[in-house]
């Protein structure tokens, strides 16, 4: 087998004669004692193995059909406690999350990385860069892309990346209203302003060229004024031909109820984008508000008009995926709670995922690394010579000779994440450690509990039954 | 330091070097995306320094990229502050020499015990050889789940029969793991062992050395190699677990470092410069081990391309 190869090749040269040992004195070292003597060596590896591996083996299963307390025989009782519960359906539906994702985008990652290095000139460098993170911890790893996915986008930095790409093209607004937290524009409006279409507000009253407008609002925080450069608010003077206005925070912490009057300790609201509708709704101008709050549209013509506080100053900006958190990437809302469980996609399932790559990819291009430097290169000349292009060499010689050394890789990444443990205990947030559970982190919160035992039992049987197939894989592949 | 040195075209001909000065556009495109692709795998362990290297106040603020522009704020004060509680149990260090006391004993065992059973299953002479090394393949992929009940079960009747406690401790925690490093080892020191020679035991047999003579002066030296990949591959396994460690060490005051770090998990935002210089300091040995020794590492993982 190409990929035991490495290891099975044995002593390059094995020494002569002369190492052999010199003492004759042991002479008389006849059949029995090598006999006796290499049964000897067999003990401590036989006793240790049949005391902490193989009896534990038997006596879990039969463990398995006795209740919490370990007295009592209940035949399959265990197994339809954990079949009855939606645990057990999130437990195995995210184990199969990982089996069908994971040892597939590794293998496939693995392949791409190992026939890409062989075509540039710093592979050692590229090698040992992807190879590194095997020596991480899963608790390490996973502590460590917790950072890179966390919610903040000041801390995390996918979602900073996000944020800094939805900020460009969809820039937010100075005003910004988060219907995720309950806010919405209504909840602004003080003085002479309605809500309009959209997220928009429009005054309340209709005004004409020569006259004033003032516009009161509320629910907007100093901080956020402060922030923006808004200084007290200035009532407006009419001016010919022109409509002038006020938009200002409505609220003056010496006179919290009086509404409608602009009082010196009231500040004007900057930087808000206004436009003048005409009549049939259309904006015929558009203006900015100054820092204290006043705007002036100079010529509009005659006729009666709203002024319209548009929803681009109400755009909540991006603040961040959950990325450490159950909601599920498939819609599963209107499924009852056994399906939901079935056929949801943890978007953190996808994200611990890429931290797992992250680990392993490194192994799976270096063992198919070398089962590719052990393919027969004249084959691979020969099918250039005939004028594959490198596309098709690679799809059409290079796979389908590298095919066993593929399947050992997806086999054994696949017996991996089938024991999956660790990184799940330490990568989602604490609120999805539910949700995220695998078998493996089932059997250890069971096997924690005071009247776990059996169950824990019952599940690890159930995970060595999806481990036996590839048990069997291992046993014909090295029985040839 | 090479993964793979063998393919350095140290001696390129001529001809073929010119050539490879010209670069296809395609080459020109491998480059540069294998280099996209180094980068996005060495941003989590540079991230993951860096802010380990900032104080927590700053995490909170910004994000570790923003150093780049302000390098003068980094230092080594978290790393001062995790040392400044000395060995005191449940601290870095403690956790530190913990998973070292565990660490080492268990692959020394492993690879003693494992080149034991593996002369014995390939130079001996005994019947069942085959069963034994089939049922030693089998339990390579076995679930240590399968043993955690009865196990800890075991554990308790020796504690009262003796006093001794095994379960939560160094002890018991050492013996989980080289059982369950056993079959991995004797996998591949039985692998390694099949290529030598018989005739050369032989020899020495007709001699009149003894078994043990000959496991020490002839089979050991030449399976240094196998040993070597073998004891890095289970140090850096046992190193890294923590399931083991969980379930053995639990309610014993000292922990593995791994153990050190999930428990800091519960307060996940909070103290984060605890997470990063932690995760730091545990990869410091592991990462000294992988490249003192890659060689063998990467031998040791392209056998355990079983496990």
């Amino acid at each position: 087998m190409a990929v035991v190869a490495p290891t099975t090749d044995a002593p390059a040269e094995v020494p002569g004669g002369e190492v052999l040992p010199s003492s004759s004195k042991h002479a008389g070292g006849g059949g029995f004692r090598s006999h006796l003597g290499s049964l000897v060596f067999l003990l401590p590896g036989a006793v240790w193995l049949a005391l902490i591996v193989v009896y534990p083996l038997i006596a879990t299963v039969i463990r398995s059909f006795f209740d919490a307390s370990g007295q009592n025989f209940i035949a399959l009782g265990n197994y339809k406690a954990i079949f009855s519960t939606t645990d057990i359906i999130v437990a195995l539906k995210n184990n199969v999350v990982w089996v069908v994702l994971f040892p597939f985008l590794v293998t496939f990652f693995g392949l791409v990385f190992a026939v890409l290095t062989e075509r540039i000139r710093w592979s050692t460098a590229f090698k040992t860069i992807v190879f590194m993170p095997l020596v991480f911890s899963a608790t390490a790893a996973g502590l460590t892309w917790a950072s890179i996915f966390f919610i903040d986008p000041h801390t995390g930095m996918v979602n900073a990346a996000i944020q800094g790409a939805a900020n460009a093209i969809n820039p937010p607004g100075l005003y910004p209203i988060d219907p995720s937290t309950g806010q919405t524009v209504s909840g602004l409006v003080a003085t002479g302003v309605e809500t309009g279409p959209g997220n928009t507000l429009q005054s309340k009253d209709t005004v004409s060229a020569g006259s004033t407008i003032e516009m009161g609002m509320i629910g907007i925080s100093p901080e956020t004024l402060t922030t923006n450069g808004a200084t007290t608010a200035v009532a407006p003077t009419a001016s010919s031909g022109a409509i002038n206005g006020l938009v200002w925070r409505d609220f003056s912490p010496t006179h919290p109820t009086a509404r409608g009057q602009v009082f010196p300790d009231e500040d004007g609201i900057p930087g808000l984008h206004l436009a003048l509708l005409s009549g049939s709704g259309t904006s015929v101008a558009t203006t900015t508000t100054a820092k204290n709050g006043t705007f002036s549209f100079p010529n509009p013509g005659s006729g009666d008009y709203r002024v319209q506080v548009t929803a681009t100053n109400f755009q909540a900006g991006f603040n961040g995926i959950f990325f450490l958190g159950t909601q599920s990437l498939t819609p599963t809302s209107s499924l009852n709670p056994t399906l939901s469980a079935i056929f949801s996609l943890p978007i953190v399932d996808i994200a611990m995922i890429i931290a797992y790559l992250w680990i392993w990819a490194g192994f799976a291009m270096v063992v198919i690394g070398a089962g590719l430097a052990a393919l027969n290169r004249e084959v691979l000349e020969a099918a250039q010579i005939d004028g594959a292009s490198e596309w098709q060499t690679l799809r059409r010689v290079t796979v389908p000779m590298l095919r066993p050394v593929l399947v050992v890789v997806f086999v054994t990444m696949l017996i991996n994440v089938l024991k999956i443990f660790d990184i799940i205990l330490n990568m989602p947030a604490a609120s999805s450690q539910g949700g995220a559970a695998t078998l493996a982190v089932d059997i250890y919160n069971d096997f924690s509990s005071p009247t776990g035992e059996g169950l824990a039992a019952a599940l690890a049987v159930v995970l060595f039954i999806l481990v036996v197939p590839a048990m069997l894989f291992n046993l014909k592949r090295i029985r040839g | 330091m090479t993964v793979q040195a063998a393919s350095m075209p140290v001696t390129a001909a001529a001809p073929a070097k010119q050539r490879r000065f010209h670069m296809r556009p395609s080459r020109i495109v491998i480059n540069i995306v294998l280099a996209a692709i180094a980068i996005f795998w060495l941003v989590p362990s540079v991230g993951v320094f860096i802010i380990s290297l900032r104080p927590n106040s700053d995490f909170e603020v910004s994000g570790w990229w923003t150093v780049f522009t302000a390098p003068a704020q980094l230092s080594f004060s978290n790393y001062q502050q995790l040392f400044s509680a000395g060995f005191k149990a449940g601290g870095v260090l403690d956790s530190l020499t913990t998973s070292i006391a565990i660490t080492v004993p268990v692959t020394v065992l492993v690879t003693v015990i494992s080149s034991l059973t593996a002369y014995s299953l390939v130079f001996g002479r005994w019947r069942g050889r085959t069963a034994v090394f089939l049922l030693i393949v089998a339990l390579l992929v076995l679930p240590l789940q399968m043993a955690l009940i009865p196990v800890a079960s075991l554990y308790k009747v020796f504690d009262n029969a003796t006093g001794l406690p095994l379960f939560g401790s160094v002890v018991g925690t050492i013996i989980f793991h080289v059982a369950f490093g056993l079959p991995f080892g004797i996998f591949l020191m039985r692998n390694f062992y099949s290529g030598i020679p018989h005739d050369l035991l032989e020899a020495g047999r007709i001699d009149g050395a003894g078994e043990w003579t000959l496991f020490r002066k002839v089979v050991m030296p030449i399976g240094i190699p196998a040993l070597a990949s073998l004891a890095i591959f289970q140090f850096i396994w046992v190193w890294n677990d923590l399931l083991v460690a969980l379930i053995f060490l639990s309610g014993n005051p000292h922990e593995t470092l791994t153990l050190f770090l999930y428990g800091q998990t519960r307060a996940l935002a909070s103290n984060y410069w605890i997470i990063s210089t932690g995760a730091m300091i545990s990869i410091v040995i592991p990462l000294i081990v992988f490249f003192a020794f890659q060689r063998y590492f990467v031998r040791g993982v392209l056998a355990g391309a079983v496990k």
